[in-house]
């Protein structure tokens, strides 16, 4: 099992998110693109702005084999889409906590946050 | 994420029992990522499905594929037998040479699509594919009596089958056995011994690389799979799974039982007109395959490319004109050429390569053009 980092937040679905001040970058965690396979496809983003509700779609992403939604962890509207994933989707296989990052969101209610799992918690999840 | 396990349930609903071919631990050892396929527990992946895939496009790859049945008929009456269960003409045939061809319902629905290996001019076996053994055993067994004059026996227990695929699967499987494979044409097959154990050492495959597929008795199988690998090393050898398998055969346009043809699809349909010869006496099927072809056929089975961002899924509509009008049948981001490729029916008349259409991908329209296939041509050809 590669490692966790400690630094991030997580959801059940095996999202990854940095809080840095007001804004959240969310990914898939290593389990989810190393569960998926090679991915080679990323789509069906909302439009930068569109406001968004924990719980809502926020992408898809598709591995050779398999289609999956990637939901949104916490509440508010988008900011960035990862560009580099359009041309390169193989980034959330080989780098999924760094260049393979998906979106940046504003964050909308702080308080959504501690629905999110702890590092401990989600290795916990894991096992 | 939340689908990420519910596909791999989605491909086996229905099946209870388990079963293992003889390298389940081989392929355990390995480090495969195993998941049900067809009733069977299989290797869907070893290193991942692009490197496989890649591997077998650059140089070679190795398949466990026994878990495809194989019958054997054998006796005066084969030839007559085969000839009755099958679409393609059998007294073409010549010693040591395959066939590709389909079995029919009555309708003209496809049973299975199968080879027949021709060892002798009255022994026959047929390879059928592991999700239609038990479909195809019943219909094989139930259209079998003894004036058929031939012996019909299910020995897909008995035997394993491993397929060597890519560029250089002829060096691989010649430093294995003294046989002149350079001498077996593609579609020919010889019976000697590779790896020292006795098989059946056939040019054919599921692939579009040149290939082998070995067919070796069940308890040689493990000493087999070593045998290629360690010929197979200086070659840079890998082992594939069916990930690879399946995008590998869709590249081609090789259908897959099950998505592409079916018991509700007849090989005309399909565009497997040339393995039906129509013109060598009565089959199964025949008769409604002749009045299909005279009244038209109402649709065909195409290549496509998606004109948009988005992958084509299996199950996804089709749209023509506006109008709901099927489904994807096969669909994949093709590795070998980057572009979202599929397979589906059209309307009479719509199939032509440049014919546009929509595919419904989550609630969009996505546009999709008809393309010639195969999709991938390897270099030279």
């Amino acid at each position: 099992m590669a490692s966790i980092p400690q630094d991030l937040k997580y959801s059940e679905d095996h999202e990854w998110v940095l809080v840095d001040g007001g804004v959240a970058t969310i990914g898939i965690t290593h389990h989810a693109q190393d569960q998926l396979g090679d991915v080679v496809y990323l789509g069906d983003f909302p439009d930068t702005g569109s406001s968004i509700e924990q719980g809502d779609p926020v992408g898809v992403v598709e591995s050779v084999k398999a289609t999956s939604d990637i939901y949104a962890p916490i509440s508010g509207s988008i900011l960035e889409i990862n560009a580099d994933l359009i041309e390169s989707p193989e980034l959330v296989n080989s780098d999924p906590y760094g260049e393979g990052w998906i979106v940046r969101m504003k964050i909308q209610y702080t308080d959504e946050l501690a629905d999110l799992l702890t590092h401990e918690a989600y290795e916990e999840l894991l096992d | 994420m939340q689908t990420l396990l519910g596909a791999k349930r989605m491909v086996d609903a229905g099946h209870t029992e388990v079963r293992h071919t003889p390298l389940h631990g081989v392929h355990k050892g390995m480090g495969a990522r195993l998941v049900p396929f067809a009733g069977w527990e299989m290797p869907v992946q070893y290193s991942g499905i692009l490197a496989e895939h890649r591997a077998v496009r650059g140089q070679v790859g190795l398949f466990d594929v026994s878990h495809m049945g194989e019958f054997l008929v054998e006796g005066a009456g084969a030839e007559a037998f085969l000839q009755r269960l099958t679409s393609n003409d059998v007294s073409n045939l010549a010693v040591g040479q395959a066939q590709y061809t389909v079995a029919c319902t009555e309708t003209g629905g496809i049973v299975d699509d199968l080879l027949i290996y021709k060892r002798a001019g009255d022994r026959y076996l047929v390879c059928v594919n592991a999700g239609r053994l038990d479909a195809d055993w019943d219909w094989f067994s139930g259209h079998h009596s003894a004036d058929d004059q031939c012996s019909l026996v299910n020995a897909s227990d008995d035997y394993a089958q491993l397929a060597i695929q890519g560029p250089r699967a002829l060096d691989v499987v010649q430093r294995m056995t003294t046989e002149n494979l350079s001498e077996v044409p593609t579609y020919r097959f010889v019976e000697g011994v590779a790896g020292g154990l006795p098989c059946i050492i056939a040019r054919t495959g599921y692939t579009g690389e040149d290939g082998f597929e070995l067919f070796v008795d069940a308890s040689g199988a493990e000493a087999l799979w070593d045998a290629v690998m360690e010929a197979g090393q200086p070659d840079g050898i890998l082992p594939i799974g069916l990930g690879a398998r399946d995008t590998l055969r869709l590249e081609m346009k090789y259908c897959l039982y099950g998505n592409d043809i079916t018991m509700e699809t007849t090989p005309l349909e399909a565009r497997l007109g040339w393995i039906t010869k129509l013109d060598k006496g009565n089959f199964i099927g025949r008769d409604a395959l002749v009045k299909q072809k005279e009244e038209g056929i109402p649709r065909g089975l195409v290549g496509f490319v998606l004109k948009d961002r988005g992958i084509a899924r299996h199950g996804y509509r089709v749209l023509v004109d506006g109008e709901p009008s099927g489904v994807v049948t096969s669909g994949a981001m093709s590795p070998s050429l980057g572009t979202a490729i599929g397979l589906c029916y059209l309307p009479r008349g719509r199939t032509r390569a440049g014919n546009s259409f929509e595919v419904e991908i989550r609630g969009r329209l996505v546009p999709a053009e008809v393309v010639k296939t195969p999709f991938f041509k390897r270099a030279g050809n």
